[in-house]
């Protein structure tokens, strides 16, 4: 009798979901384990900064599939439970249930998580965070009784808060260490466009500022932040969004290759080859920043590395070569970007008359390395067909509204 | 409740009730129906809940806004009059009996 290969899968979020359908799809001849540790079914985040918390979405409408899914699709879910431990050379994971399951390929998608402020203070009610759905839950909550929010670090779930509490008629101050918000994430054009929108909406910004301590009244709750000047915001709410650290020690006590996240070769297999990682826990070299690893926090690269996986794992090994590609909402203006933008030298805008949305060009020299378009899904899309086949472009047919861009797609 | 039904490209078909309110794409979400596949969850990103408005019916939606309209650009399967993003479809009491015809491929 021949025994079923497993391939077991560490992480229930949207990449860990992705591969299991996936492989499914591609009538993997075997056993899939979906091992998740939130007791819920998978989900969906990208609306837990947005739409959720507004109240435009609940929580039944972010689930991927139906709880029934599983099972039509033999998918094995295990929820609510965490992988303790990996013993490569049995290849087998040890379950926080005490179970063991063995394994013919694992799969890392375990994932990031937030990075905590060592500040005092951080530790008081009212001090919220972004991540989970239970997070999301409680600050929700908490929205409806708040006057005044303070959020720390101007990235893109920070912002994104900004804006919900704005749109709530919450008096909202964004504290940032860098000179700018986005720095990290966008070209200075495109954040300044962004800040500015937050402005009109009455945010306030405190940039080139650190909190020295998050204050709290009598009862334990955060009344506010005092900033390393001494200055004080008065605050009901203190959001934190200061970045992620990828979710590796797993991979780290196995003894497999860690930095800033698993490492992976361009298939996404890690140094073992019983076990790859995908998702934003994995450190990839791609083909987008010149071979150099990066390690994506994003929904294209999760499902993408997820159905490249799937692939190699039912016979057709292909390289990882996807155009990264993001997005946020704030207010009502949609930021949609292709591409990695570090290491560009110039940025050139294009702006179509007649209409309100744009896109910032990304270039070094000549190279196009990532697109910006804000309200502009047309040139979002050309954008990505541009990075894909690796095209350059001129200041000045970039510039040239009546320059047809889609002449510089190399196919 | 209004019904709405999902023509699968082999012909098959499968009738949900929706509450006013909800979007096509989330009735399928929900329905667990295959074809659709929402990536960005409904925020008009991604293209990848492509569906064509069974022409009985296609007066009877709302028009496609600007930011649809380019996304549908970049639908992986053929785009045609009836195309829609169907995440942008929020059903109301108006469409019950809505038919939407799923394309062969969205990503």
């Amino acid at each position: 009798m021949s025994v079923q290969p497993c391939c077991v899968i560490v992480g229930a979020g949207q990449a860990g979901l992705q591969l299991a359908v996936s492989l499914r799809d591609l009538e993997y001849a075997g056993r899939i384990v979906l091992v998740g540790e939130e007791a819920c079914v998978p989900y969906q985040r990208p609306p837990l900064s947005k739409a959720y918390l507004l109240g435009k979405v609940e929580p039944d409408n972010l689930q991927f599939r139906p709880s029934t899914f599983f099972q039509e699709k033999k998918i094995e879910y295990y929820e609510g439970v965490c992988v303790d431990s990996v013993e490569r050379e049995q290849r087998q994971v040890r379950l926080s249930s005490n179970e063991v399951l063995s394994y013919d390929h694992l799969v890392l998608a375990t994932g990031a998580s937030n990075r905590r402020l060592p500040l005092p203070g951080i530790e008081l009610e009212g001090v919220c965070e972004l991540r989970s759905l239970a997070d999301a839950q409680q600050v929700r909550d908490r929205l409806s009784g708040c006057r005044k929010a303070v959020v720390i670090g101007a990235g893109f779930i920070g912002m994104e808060f900004a804006a919900v509490a704005a749109q709530l008629g919450i008096t909202v101050t964004v504290v940032e260490a860098a000179s700018r918000p986005f720095s990290r994430a966008l070209s200075n054009d495109t954040a300044d466009y962004l800040a500015a929108l937050h402005r009109e909406q009455g945010v306030v910004f405190r940039c080139d500022a650190q909190v020295n301590e998050v204050l709290g009244d009598a009862s334990g709750h955060v009344c506010g932040v005092e900033l390393e000047n001494e200055d004080r915001i008065d605050a009901d709410l203190v959001m934190t969004g200061v970045g992620v650290v990828p979710n590796d020690s797993l991979a780290r006590a196995s003894g497999l290759q860690v930095d800033n996240g698993i490492v992976v070769d361009e298939y996404l297999a890690t140094s073992d080859p019983a076990i790859s990682a995908i998702g934003d826990c994995a450190s990839y070299p791609s083909a987008f920043s010149d071979a150099a690893r990066v390690r994506l926090e994003s929904v294209q690269n999760a499902v993408d590395q997820a159905r490249t996986l799937a692939q190699r794992l039912t016979g057709q090994s292909i390289a990882y070569t996807k155009v990264p590609w993001f997005w946020s909402d704030q207010f009502d203006t949609k930021l949609q970007i292709a591409g990695l933008s570090a290491g560009h030298d110039q940025t050139v805008r294009r702006q179509q008359a007649g209409k309100r949305g744009f896109s910032v060009f990304c270039l070094r020299g000549d190279r196009l390395l990532a697109v910006e378009s804000v309200n502009s899904p047309a040139d979002h899309l050309l954008a990505r067909k541009l990075i894909e086949g690796s095209a350059s472009a001129t200041k000045e047919q970039i510039e040239d509204p009546d320059f047809d861009l889609k002449l510089l797609i190399n196919n | 409740m209004p019904s709405i039904t999902y023509v699968h490209p082999n012909g098959e078909r499968q009738t949900v009730e929706v509450k006013s309110g909800t979007s096509v794409m989330q009735a399928a979400m929900a329905e667990g129906i295959s074809g659709i596949v929402a990536e960005c969850g409904g925020s008009a990103m991604c293209a990848t809940c492509h569906v064509y408005v069974d022409p009985e019916f296609v007066e009877h939606v709302p028009d496609v806004q600007e930011i649809e309209d380019e996304m549908l650009e970049c639908a992986a399967s053929e785009r045609r009059e009836s195309s829609r993003l169907s995440c942008q479809l929020v059903v109301s009491d108006e469409m019950d009996g809505l038919v939407v015809h799923l394309p062969e491929t969205q990503v």
